[in-house]
């Protein structure tokens, strides 16, 4: 990482925690980016956090302990932390704060762009409204990705994340193979990682070749809080590049936010802040959006910035302020399952709470099929009720069931079984909707109060009727 | 003016040690960049301002210049069918597509003038100067402003076009002053703008989706909540209101939330027809955007933007609804602020005051008659946020206290993917008896009546789904399933309405008065069923259910001859199954 311009040096007189006191000897403003360079040679980053009359605040983006005062230099760069990037970006390996950890070159740096990046403004947006083929069944026919999108993966401990997100960035497609035309490309960032992730995402990507359409950064459990804090945005910087300046669509997966939350509360913690619930700042709401929000199409250019964040719930729970907050701003999410990854079932989705948004918009007549939609909000209402119903059996007991409520018990397992599970293959999206209308034929057509009666004859009746006509 | 010299600065405070006097909440400028902020606390020789943007790059000596009003917005004829940041600032301009410190507040712009006041007559505060038209087709009003003395028409401007800021209008004030006045004027966003007198309202706010017209509606001048947790449907339902509506001017608040579903929505209303005037929908609309990534401290402006905008159009005797996307995110905002002031944190960390604010807010809906004479009103719909979806948080709770209608939202339905996933028995409507009224004498006539058995049903449902949990549905006595029954068709073919159906997106008062009528004779019909000894079952699997519970989806507004086809089947149903089981039980 390179800086355009060093405006002087300045020596520390106090230290507390993340912070540093200097004497205000230069005229530098607020937010701009500071190096710390302690007596050891070690190189910190920092930024000016608040200013007055006679001083200066700085505050530490790397860990502060065994920093001395004497013999510490900081210097100051006169703007705001800056990712230099430039073509040859794919293929490249980088730590949380942007430095090359492949040994390759140094990245030719066309452009200097502020990490933090800059509000879009909403009229400047394009509605996101093209289909990105995951090869997921559960996200490409239930709760379709669009690009420009930001569709996070709510995982926890021990739940196959890892795996989902490298099948994602190895199978995502443009529909109608316009890769190569078109140019699509993956920005990884793990965040907070072990070391053994960050191995395995980066072994799995060579193998399957997604490697070379990749830019990975990796920022490990080893490294510090504060850079936690970074390794998002460089990311994203570095996506915003390859989509608004080289035109490409990106893919960009963050993993693991919960790492970055954590760290967000223990700077906050550090500066004394109050907290809010759990201990995490009041802010994190606006914080978190400030990462969210990069996603996005822009008027007039040709590329997007689609982003699939992956977090762990703490303790599976969706209430807590982690996913939550991510739940307020992103645009929808896919859960996972412990029970349903207990039962072998890959990729383990839980439906019922997954959403996408923005899938209306990008579906349908023109886009994908136009029986889409009511395929999808067909199996939705039956899996709903089979779900209910299971509650049901589990107190009545199956024999207390109906004729129907019984054929609806077996309609949710076969449908977990051949529509949700669907193993290693990527599915296509014709693959994926065989599967949904195989599904619904084990349900009395007359039922399907979604489907209008064109649809109930050409997709369930037409073809190999297992069983009931309508009413 | 008064200056100040920047002293000490961060994130978005600054103090300065000032030259000359400031007021609290006066409105000022910072550096070159000409950054616009707002004084939030005063001492002897220190004022806080609070800033609304990034304020990267500020340092101490930086000068802060005094306006000497406060934080005003600018209202004139270049509002209607725009788009502006918290502060009303435009950002329709997408040459540069960020938002950048400094953005330019308002230019001025040329429309026409027509007077409608003559030279020599009087004008009270509030009254109508002339017409102004800016191509939207919604002629406005060019008022008097509310804050200056009454006087008389010194000299007033031909038709013609002319800049909003420049005077259009003389006026000899009472008080012996010569006030000249523009198209366009400031006023305070925190001050409420006056009017004669508030008036009863016994009108509804007509929304098109019927479980809020018909079950729990919301009066013109009236309030509404929508609490939810996320992805529940409260935008949609907001945008999908802001549609269909009867009001004549929609201001829409986007405080906090996603910069996609702004796009979204400026793309639909560019696209869509206003179905009474057949002109663009955002011709009809203000969008205030200040999404989550832009300044928090815009943010807790932007509601009070809002609602001033829409005090505005009402002061020209328009119907007015805003709709606040998300009220929780303006608290927040105001959490923020005053745990920079230092201030004591009360309940969840919110300001003890936040009750306090959000009873002004809804105070300030009202169908009102206004200082010119005429009636309008502000009509005030929020969305409410709660951490975890749990309905017993501080904003929840003080809104509930404040709104008179409440809808709402069910993690439960959205899952299930029935919308609006507005939940009947946590739904309240205060208004409903006043509406009454409007409905039994616009042809409604059973409207109160089968408000109160729909209601009845699903409450009774939901004590029979309970029932049925425990000993199994067909163990049930068959009246007891035939109220199952009929709540799944109130449910699923009267409370469920897609916002995304061509047909079902919007439902005229005649169309949800044919449905619920239609409804109500299955309700009666099936009854008398059961009472001739058919089995509830045997009811439901008739084709005629099918067709009721896709009548909304199938047939369509104005297409009066499907209904009264189904009509007849149903009927003609009923009659068989009635003669069969006769026939059946005399053989
Ligand atoms: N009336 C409706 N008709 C059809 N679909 C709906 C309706 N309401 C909600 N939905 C579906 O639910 C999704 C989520 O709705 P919405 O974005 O309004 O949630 P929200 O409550 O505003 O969430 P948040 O608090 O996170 O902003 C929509 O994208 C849409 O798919
Ligand atoms: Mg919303």
């Amino acid at each position: 990482m390179t800086y355009a311009r060093l405006v002087g040096e300045e020596i520390a007189n106090r230290a507390e925690g993340p912070l540093l006191f200097l004497s205000r000897s230069l005229d530098v403003g607020l937010n701009e980016a500071v190096e710390v360079e302690g007596a050891d040679g070690s190189v910190r980053l920092g930024r000016i956090a608040a200013l007055d009359e006679d001083s200066i605040t700085v505050e530490m983006l790397d860990d502060t302990a065994g920093l001395a005062l004497q013999g510490t230099r900081v210097r100051f760069f006169g703007e705001p932390l800056r990712f230099h990037v430039g073509p040859g970006l794919l293929g490249r390996v980088f730590n949380g704060i942007g430095k090359p950890l492949d040994g390759g070159p140094p990245l030719a740096a066309e452009h200097a762009y502020r990490v933090d990046g800059l509000p879009i403004k909403p009229t400047a947006r394009e509605a996101p409204s093209e289909f990105l083929e995951t090869g997921f069944t559960s996200i490409d026919l239930m709760n379709s990705l669009v690009r420009g999108q930001k569709l996070p993966l709510f995982s926890g401990g021990g739940l196959p994340h890892d795996r989902i997100a490298v099948d994602i960035a190895c199978n995502a497609r443009l529909p109608g193979d316009t890769q190569e035309a078109e140019g699509f490309a993956i920005v990884f960032a793990g965040i907070g990682i072990p070391h053994d992730s960050a191995e395995f995402f980066r072994e799995e990507m060579e193998k399957s070749g997604a490697l070379a359409r990749t830019v990975l950064f990796l920022n490990l459990a080893s490294d510090s809080s504060a850079q936690r804090l970074l390794a998002p945005r460089f990311a994203l910087t570095a996506a915003e590049y390859l989509a608004f300046v080289e035109g490409m669509h990106v893919l960009v997966i963050l993993t693991d936010l919960t790492n970055y939350c954590e760290a967000l509360r223990e700077v906050s913690a550090s500066r004394g802040e109050v907290p809010s619930r759990k201990g995490y700042p009041g802010y994190m709401y606006s914080d978190l959006a400030t990462l969210y929000e990069r996603a996005g199409r822009i008027r007039g250019k040709s590329g997007s910035v689609t982003q699939v964040p992956i977090l762990t719930m703490p303790n599976d729970d969706i209430t807590h302020p982690i996913p939550d907050l991510t739940g307020y701003i992103t645009e929808g999410q896919i859960v996972l399952d412990r029970d349903l990854h207990r039962r072998d079932i890959y990729p383990p989705i839980r439906l019922l709470p997954s959403l996408s948004r923005l899938m209306k918009d990008g579906i349908g007549k023109g886009r994908t099929h136009a029986d889409h939609p009511a395929l999808a909000a067909q199996l939705y209402a039956s899996y709903s009720q089979a779900q209910q119903t299971r509650v049901l059996a589990g107190v009545v007991g199956e024999d207390g069931l109906s004729e129907d409520d019984r054929k609806l018990l077996l309609f949710g397992d076969d449908f977990e079984q051949t529509v949700i599970h669907q193993g290693v293959d990527a599915r296509t999206l014709e693959e994926s909707m065989t599967a949904g209308w195989s599904a619904l034929r084990a349900l009395p057509a007359g039922e399907l109060h979604r489907l209008d009666d064109r649809q109930i004859r050409e997709h369930l009746l037409d073809r190999a009727p297992r069983r009931e006509p309508v009413a | 003016m008064s200056t100040a010299e920047t002293t000490w600065i961060s994130g978005p405070v600054l103090r300065a040690r000032p030259d000359g006097a400031f007021r609290l909440r006066e409105s000022v400028t910072v550096g070159d960049q000409a950054l616009l902020g707002e004084v939030i606390r005063i001492a002897r020789d220190e004022i806080t301002v609070q800033l609304y943007e990034d304020t990267s790059g500020l340092r101490p000596g930086i000068e802060v210049t005094g306006s000497g009003r406060l934080l005003s917005i600018p209202l004139g004829p270049a509002i209607l069918a725009g788009i502006f940041d918290g502060l009303l600032r435009p950002i329709a301009d997408i040459a540069d597509p960020y938002v950048k410190p400094g953005m330019q507040v308002h230019a001025a712009r040329r429309f026409h003038f027509t007077p409608s006041a003559c030279v020599g007559d009087p004008l009270v505060p509030g009254a109508a100067i002339g017409e102004v038209a800016n191509g939207t087709g919604i002629a406005q009003r060019c008022l008097m402003p509310a804050d200056l003395p009454g006087g008389r028409v010194s000299a007033i401007a031909d038709a013609g076009e002319y800049p909003d800021d420049q005077p259009i209008c003389w006026i000899d004030a009472a008080d012996g002053r010569r006030l000249a006045v523009a198209m366009t004027h400031a006023w305070p966003v925190r001050v409420p703008r006056p009017v004669q007198a508030r008036l009863p309202s016994d009108e509804p706010m007509l929304t098109g989706q019927r479980v809020i017209d018909c079950l729990f509606p919301v009066a013109r001048g009236g309030t509404g909540a929508i609490p939810g947790g996320f992805g529940t449907g409260k935008t949609v339902l907001l945008e999908t209101v802001g549609k269909w509506c009867n009001a004549d001017v929609i201001v829409y608040v986007g405080c906090g939330e996603r910069g996609n579903e702004m796009a979204g929505l400026l793309a639909e209303f560019t696209e869509l027809e206003d179905p009474r005037s057949g002109r663009p929908l955002l011709e009809r609309t203000v969008v205030i955007a200040n999404t989550s990534n832009m300044p928090v401290s815009a943010r807790e402006a932007s509601i009070y933007t809002g609602i001033t905008v829409a005090e505005y159009f009402r002061d020209q005797g328009m119907n007015v609804t805003l709709m606040a996307d998300s009220t929780s995110r303006w608290a927040e905002a105001l959490r923020e602020v005053s745990g920079r002031l230092g201030e004591l944190p009360g309940e969840a960390g919110y300001p003890a005051y936040l009750s306090s604010r959000l009873a002004d807010f809804y105070e300030r809906a009202a169908r009102v008659r206004t200082l010119g004479g005429e009636t309008g009103s502000v009509t005030l719909l929020g969305a409410v946020s709660p951490p975890s979806g749990d309905f017993s948080e501080p904003v929840t709770t003080h809104t509930r206290r404040y709104v008179g209608s409440l809808w709402g939202l069910d993690a439960k339905r959205a899952q299930a993917r029935f919308y609006p996933a507005i939940h009947p028995l946590q739904s309240y409507s205060l208004v409903a008896g006043n509406l009454a009224r409007w409905w039994h004498t616009t042809g409604c006539t059973r409207w109160q009546e089968l408000r109160r058995r729909f209601l009845t049903l699903l409450e009774d449902e939901a004590r029979l789904e309970r029932m049925a949990r425990i000993i199994g549905r067909d163990a049930m006595p068959p009246r007891q399933r035939l109220v199952l029954i009929c709540a799944q068709l109130v449910n699923e073919c009267f409370l469920r309405q897609s916002a995304y159906s061509m047909n079902d997106r919007f439902a005229s008062p005649s169309r949800q008065a044919v449905m619920m009528r239609l409804i109500g004779s299955f309700i009666e019909g099936s009854e008398r069923l059961l009472d001739a000894g058919v089995a509830p079952e045997a009811i439901r699997d008739q084709p005629v259910f099918r067709r009721l519970m896709r009548m909304g989806e199938e047939i369509e507004e104005g297409d009066w001859e499907a209904f009264s086809a189904l009509d007849q089947e149903l009927t003609a149903t009923i009659r068989r199954l009635i003669n069969e089981a006769r026939e059946g039980g005399g053989e």
